[in-house]
């Protein structure tokens, strides 16, 4: 029998911490690749050893075969586990691991490319009696979902309702399908309204042995991505558990399937459902299954790649309580879920309730353009469905975050509302049921935060004073103003917080418009706990720059602290300097070098967000320094160009 | 180190009374210190505002280090004169860019800022506090130059002049003391907001750094009036000494700030380049808060100075974790002696506890010289009526024993700091530290009664000189005219020796609230470690 000594992950991000858990118990050690933005990961720092993949972009690191190869014959890996996404599904790398004389954690490549075109894999389930959705090429009848032959995840799907938007649907589905997968083969579906998506897990061993480990319904999604997971399912009755099962181990059995694998379906309102593709890898969604059945699924994917036979049989495989996964996205559900990126100031998960957090980010981790925007997975386990929706709900509402924009709010409300409690969760869940989808602080809650970031503030001058620190802070014997700081928050506006301290070591405090009495129990360098009047709040804080992040009760507060006294003009690199507004791609730069601009005139093209960002001449100057080329990748901040205007520079 | 133990009952009736007669006190003097900030009052402030200015507090508030401590010294000199109440200038001690920094600030709403005989007093003092201590000065300029009133009213011409003292030739040190801080070492900021003309237009000449704001600094010996009578030229404001023709022509102005808020940030930037470093060592000691509770002071000091109050009390509220290691506790008890640290700050404390007997003052004088030696700045606490008199004590030396007490006193050379609890009388004020012996910083309780001696037994002194005299010349004595006249000069003398006189008068450095002292003391201390602690071994001759 073989064994694993070095297992290289060929991921990034939680998947990459999450096989290297499991391999370690095993006594497998580990092995991180890692692109450039990557290089301060937390799974880069865990694991055993790790190696440089260079390059940003993902073509140039995690999906760069020939890289990977090298990195696992150099750091001396025996073995090598794709994670999910990347080139998780490519038979092409799986058949060059096999090749170099490593262990491929995964499915035979025959098996991956035979599932990878979704048309073929439809023929051979048909074949082999499980049921299918096909469209009738004679008569079309609408809605139909266009879908590319080569990939999954949702890209280049696309629901077309009327005829004559088909062509034009069909043509754009092409196009991305050829850009993302290579391959611009899509075929159509008929597009089920009030369907679920429901998925059987399962296992296959070398020996012929394929257990299904029970369904997750991953119904909730936006653009045609999920963002709430469970298992069991709440459509599914025994009976119909059984029987999509059975029809999951006979898909698996009819491609001869080995280690973990999903089979989709969807579930119309009737309780018919349909084969819609095999995914020949862990699942983001796996951790559900693992709460509610106890297996540690990467476990037993690298058990089958050593060739053991699964150590259990259909019999042995139980389903306890419930378990709801919901992911935590950096991204903006108030508008149309766009990614959002920046550095992720602060990030905690609560101690209580407890749940599972599969996360490939900690505090101060740079969310980029170039990756999938996930921040963690949350998964409660409860004995009853409701109690592990609304624990997960309190559990992401303790989450404290800042930094950027979350999905987190709009989770919150999806797992708290009345529909979702019912199992009322089909895949136009999103659409169908309206909710608030981010929580807009009130006014008092903005004042609040400005008292708590101007006393926090306070605490932390007075500790790093270098003359007179242990003395009372802002400390008078005579009449004179109280200390001011104001704030801007992009909602509420401006907020003056005056204060002044009391003998007794209390502060008299007016924000808001109110007076109040204030007494800071306690501060330290992350938080300050306060009594304002009568209530107690426990704030979260962090400062980059004049940006304090404050975080109470699932509320983050952003504030900008406005300057006492008018910016220092000092150095020439601020001066007339514009810079980039986000990080992104510089795109184009029609500033030349000692031009005479007017205002407004085009002078860098930054694209980030898959938005065009133009920066234009704040007025009529010259151009004096040109600082990025067409190509370059640029920071938020960074100076792009500088105009020097007539009467001097700004 | 051992701990101070509090025997203070403050269950007792006369902790309750001497608590209520201080409070009453301090309301008195929370009401004059909102006046004094008030300045020219609310139309002049008003004004001011809407000509886009700051109030001179307002200005002292964004110079200094957000939430640091600002001690204000004399804030209400002026009281009990015929001038506003806090001098038209605000003088204090804070940090500025983590340095601790002299700040001076005309308030342009008193007189338009105009020098008085108390502005100067108070501008002097701060001179003298940025010499002695080695601290950098910041004066804020924004003056109608002197005040040319004398301070006088209409009257009688010839009594005037007989009561007037002063001269001018006994004005400008000022410019003198600037210069010589620079001289020495310890660079001089002036932020010019407004009118600095005329002899104030030395102000910023003489100091190191000016900073002027555009619009608003108006800087000039003579005035477009003055030039037009001298050389017949026409000329205004700007051209004679605008801040931006000084900016860029005379070079007077080094930086040229758009508006007050820019210029106290240069100001603030300016304090940061000289990358300051205090010459003493700093606190060195645990300064962990006394174990007793500070309030407690308020009760402490009797109404009725005459009744005796324990220094040690006293202490044990403001020495850090109510340390106090005292020196020959047996011998000469009515002095208290001992070593103790504020906020961290070592020192060597000499309390009142009664009238100075000549082993107290011989205890005194060798106190003072170890603090010398181990270069420990020295605080005296003042309760005392004074050096004992009497037959036995003439003829046992008491001039001899109090002159070593004050031949240590006045030769030593560790800071002093002095806070008068209570009594301060005769010789005592002057042995225990007093204003007139190059104290670094003496600081009242409200309670403080300062005079050549208690009003009583001054007014009943002078009826015995007067009856003695009328004896020898045989006249009579009117006894109810004696007796007027004696009840007068006791109201005066009462009235004269109170702190609020004496703070006046700028002869203290301000009357602060008891449950301050331990702050205030320990600012003084932080503020005399500017310079260096370095004491002496050379005295005067002992007189043993």
């Amino acid at each position: 029998m073989s064994r694993i000594a070095r297992l290289l992950v060929a991921n990034r991000g939680e998947i990459a911490r999450r096989v290297m858990r499991s391999a370690s118990a095993m006594g497998i050690s580990t092995v991180a690749v890692y692109s450039e933005g990557d290089r301060s990961a937390p799974f880069v720092a865990e694991a055993d050893a790790a190696f440089a993949l260079g390059g940003r972009s993902a073509a140039d690191s995690y999906l760069s075969s020939g890289r990977l190869l090298e990195a696992a014959e150099r750091t001396g890996s025996d073995a090598v586990h794709p994670g999910y996404g990347f080139l998780s599904e490519s038979a092409e790398f799986a058949e060059a691991v096999i090749d170099a004389g490593l262990i491929w954690v995964g499915p035979p490549p025959r098996v991956i490319r035979v599932m990878g075109d979704k048309l073929e894999a439809k023929k051979l389930m048909s074949a082999a009696g499980v049921p299918t959705l096909d469209a009738d090429p004679g008569s079309l009848s609408l809605p139909v979902i266009v879908k590319a032959a080569g990939g999954g995840g949702g890209k280049g799907m696309r629901v077309v309702e009327r005829a004559e938007k088909l062509e034009d649907a069909l043509a754009a589905a092409r196009r991305e399908a050829e850009s993302a997968f290579g391959n611009g083969k899509v075929f159509l579906e008929p597009y089920l309204h009030g369907a679920r998506h429901v998925e059987v897990q399962v296992l296959g061993d070398r020996h012929g042995n394929v257990v299904h480990c029970f369904e997750r319904e991953c119904s909730v999604q936006r653009r045609h991505q999920k963002i709430i997971e469970e298992s069991p399912s709440p459509a599914l009755d025994s009976a119909l558990r059984e029987e999509m099962g059975r029809v999951a181990v006979t898909a698996a059995r009819a491609v001869g399937y080995e280690s973990a694998g999903t089979v989709e379906f969807l579930l119309d309102a009737a309780g018919r459902y349909f084969f819609l593709e095999m995914n020949t890898r862990i699942q983001v969604e796996h951790p559900v299954t693992e709460a509610v059945t106890g297996l540690d699924l990467v476990r037993e994917q690298l058990r089958v790649a050593l060739g053991l036979p699964l150590g259990f049989a259909q019999k042995d495989v139980g389903l306890t309580g419930h378990a709801i996964e919901a992911r935590l996205y950096a991204e903006d559900p108030a508008h149309d879920f766009l990614p959002a990126t920046g550095r992720l100031e602060v990030f905690e998960a609560p101690l209580w309730p407890r749940v599972r957090v599969d996360s490939g980010v900690e505090q101060g981790s740079e969310v980029s353009i170039e990756f999938d925007p996930m921040l963690a997975k949350v998964i409660a386990h409860a004995p009853k469905r409701e109690e592990a929706a609304l624990s997960l709900a309190l559990a992401l509402d303790r989450f404290r975050i800042a930094g950027l924009v979350t999905n987190r709010d709009y989770l919150v409300a999806v797992l708290r509302s009345e529909p979702f409690l019912a199992g009322d969760t089909t895949t136009d869940f999103v659409d169908r049921v309206l909710l608030e989808r981010r929580r807009a602080a009130s006014g008092r809650q903005v004042a609040d935060a400005a008292v708590a970031s101007a006393l926090w503030a306070a605490a932390r001058r007075r500790a790093g004073a270098p003359v007179l620190g242990g003395l009372p802070p802002g400390w008078r014997n005579s009449a004179m103003p109280p200390e001011r700081v104001g704030f801007e928050h992009s909602e509420v506006g401006e907020v003056l917080v005056e204060y002044r301290a009391r003998r007794d070591g209390s502060f008299l405090v007016r924000a808001g418009g109110e007076e109040l009495s204030v007494v800071v129990v306690a501060t330290s360098g992350d938080s300050i706990d306060l009594e304002m009047g009568e209530r107690r709040l426990t704030w979260r804080l962090t400062v980059a720059g004049r940006r304090y992040f404050a975080v109470h009760a699932g509320l983050e507060i952003e504030l900008d602290e406005l300057s006492r006294f008018p910016e220092a003009v000092a150095a020439d690199d601020v001066a007339g300097g514009l810079a980039a507004p986000m990080p992104g791609k510089v795109t184009a730069v029609p500033a030349e070098l000692g031009a005479m601009v007017e205002e407004g005139q085009l002078l860098v093209v930054v694209e980030a967000m898959k938005m065009e960002h133009r920066i234009v001449a704040p007025r009529r100057g010259v151009v004096t320094e040109v600082r990025v080329c067409a190509g370059a990748q640029v920071e938020s901040g960074d100076i792009l160009v500088i105009v020097e205007t007539e009467a001097g520079r700004g | 180190m051992p701990v101070l133990r509090s025997r203070l009952d403050s269950e007792a009736a006369e902790y309750s009374a001497n608590r209520s007669a201080m409070l009453a006190l301090l309301s008195e003097i929370e009401t004059l210190l909102a006046s004094a900030a008030a300045g020219g009052g609310p139309r002049a402030t008003e004004r001011l505002i809407s000509r886009g200015k700051l109030p001179v507090r307002q200005r002292i508030s964004l110079l200094v280090d957000r939430d640091s401590p600002f001690l204000e010294l004399s804030p209400l000199a002026g009281y009990g004169t015929n001038y506003a109440i806090g001098g038209g200038l605000v003088l204090g001690i804070g940090a500025v860019s983590g340095t601790e920094c002299v700040i001076l600030g005309n308030d342009p709403t008193v007189l338009g800022g105009a020098i008085t005989a108390i502005s100067m007093r108070k501008i002097d003092r701060g001179l003298e506090v940025a010499r002695q201590n080695h601290m950098p000065y910041v004066q804020f300029v924004e003056s109608a130059g002197g005040d040319l009133r004398g301070g006088g009213g209409t009257g009688d011409i010839e009594a005037q002049l007989r009561a007037n003292l002063t001269h001018f030739s006994d004005t400008g040190r000022m410019f003198h003391d600037i210069t010589e801080l620079s001289g020495i070492g310890v660079p001089t900021v002036s932020v010019v907001f407004g009118s600095s003309t005329a002899g104030g237009a030395y102000q910023p000449g003489l100091s190191d750094y000016n900073i002027f704001v555009r619009e608003q600094a108006k800087v000039f010996l003579g005035g477009p009036p003055l030039v037009k009578m001298a050389t017949g030229e026409d000329s205004d404001d700007e051209e004679l000494g605008g801040a931006e023709m000084h900016a860029t022509t005379s070079g007077l102005a080094d930086y040229l700030a758009e508006d007050e808020a820019e210029a106290i940030r240069m100001a603030r930037d300016v304090i940061a380049h000289l990358h300051w470093r205090k010459l003493g060592p700093g606190p060195s000691e645990p300064a962990d808060p006394p174990l007793y509770d500070a309030d407690e002071l308020l009760g402490l000091i009797p109404v009725d100075l005459r009744r005796p109050m324990d220094v040690r009390e006293v202490i044990a509220r403001i020495a850090d974790g109510s340390r106090f290691e005292e020196f020959k506790r047996r011998y000469g008890p009515t002095l208290v002696c001992g070593w103790a640290s504020i906020h961290g700050f070592p020192v060597g404390i000499l309390g009142n506890n009664g009238v100075l007997f000549s082993d107290s003052s011989q205890k005194a004088g060798q106190f003072i010289q170890l603090c010398n030696q181990i270069d420990t700045p020295l605080v005296f606490l003042q309760n005392v009526t004074g050096y004992i008199v009497g037959r036995d004590y003439e003829r046992g030396g008491m001039v001899k024993h109090g002159s070593q007490m004050i031949n240590a006193l006045s030769n030593s050379t560790v800071p002093h700091v002095t806070v008068i609890l209570g009594a301060s009388y005769g010789a005592g004020n002057y042995g225990m530290g007093g204003r007139a012996f190059d104290t670094r910083f003496v600081f009242l309780w409200p309670t403080a009664k300062i005079a050549v001696m208690g009003p009583a037994q001054m007014a009943g002194v002078m009826s015995i000189v007067r009856r003695a005299q009328a004896a020898r010349k045989g006249d009579p004595l009117d006894e109810e005219l004696e007796e007027l006249r004696t009840k007068g000069a006791e109201e005066i003398a009462e009235r004269m020796s109170l702190a609020l006189y004496a703070t006046g008068r700028v002869v203290d450095d301000g009357i602060i609230d008891p449950r301050d002292t331990r702050t205030v003391v320990a600012m003084a201390l932080s503020a005399c470690h500017s310079n260096t602690v370095r004491g002496t071994d050379r005295f005067g001759v002992f007189r043993l």
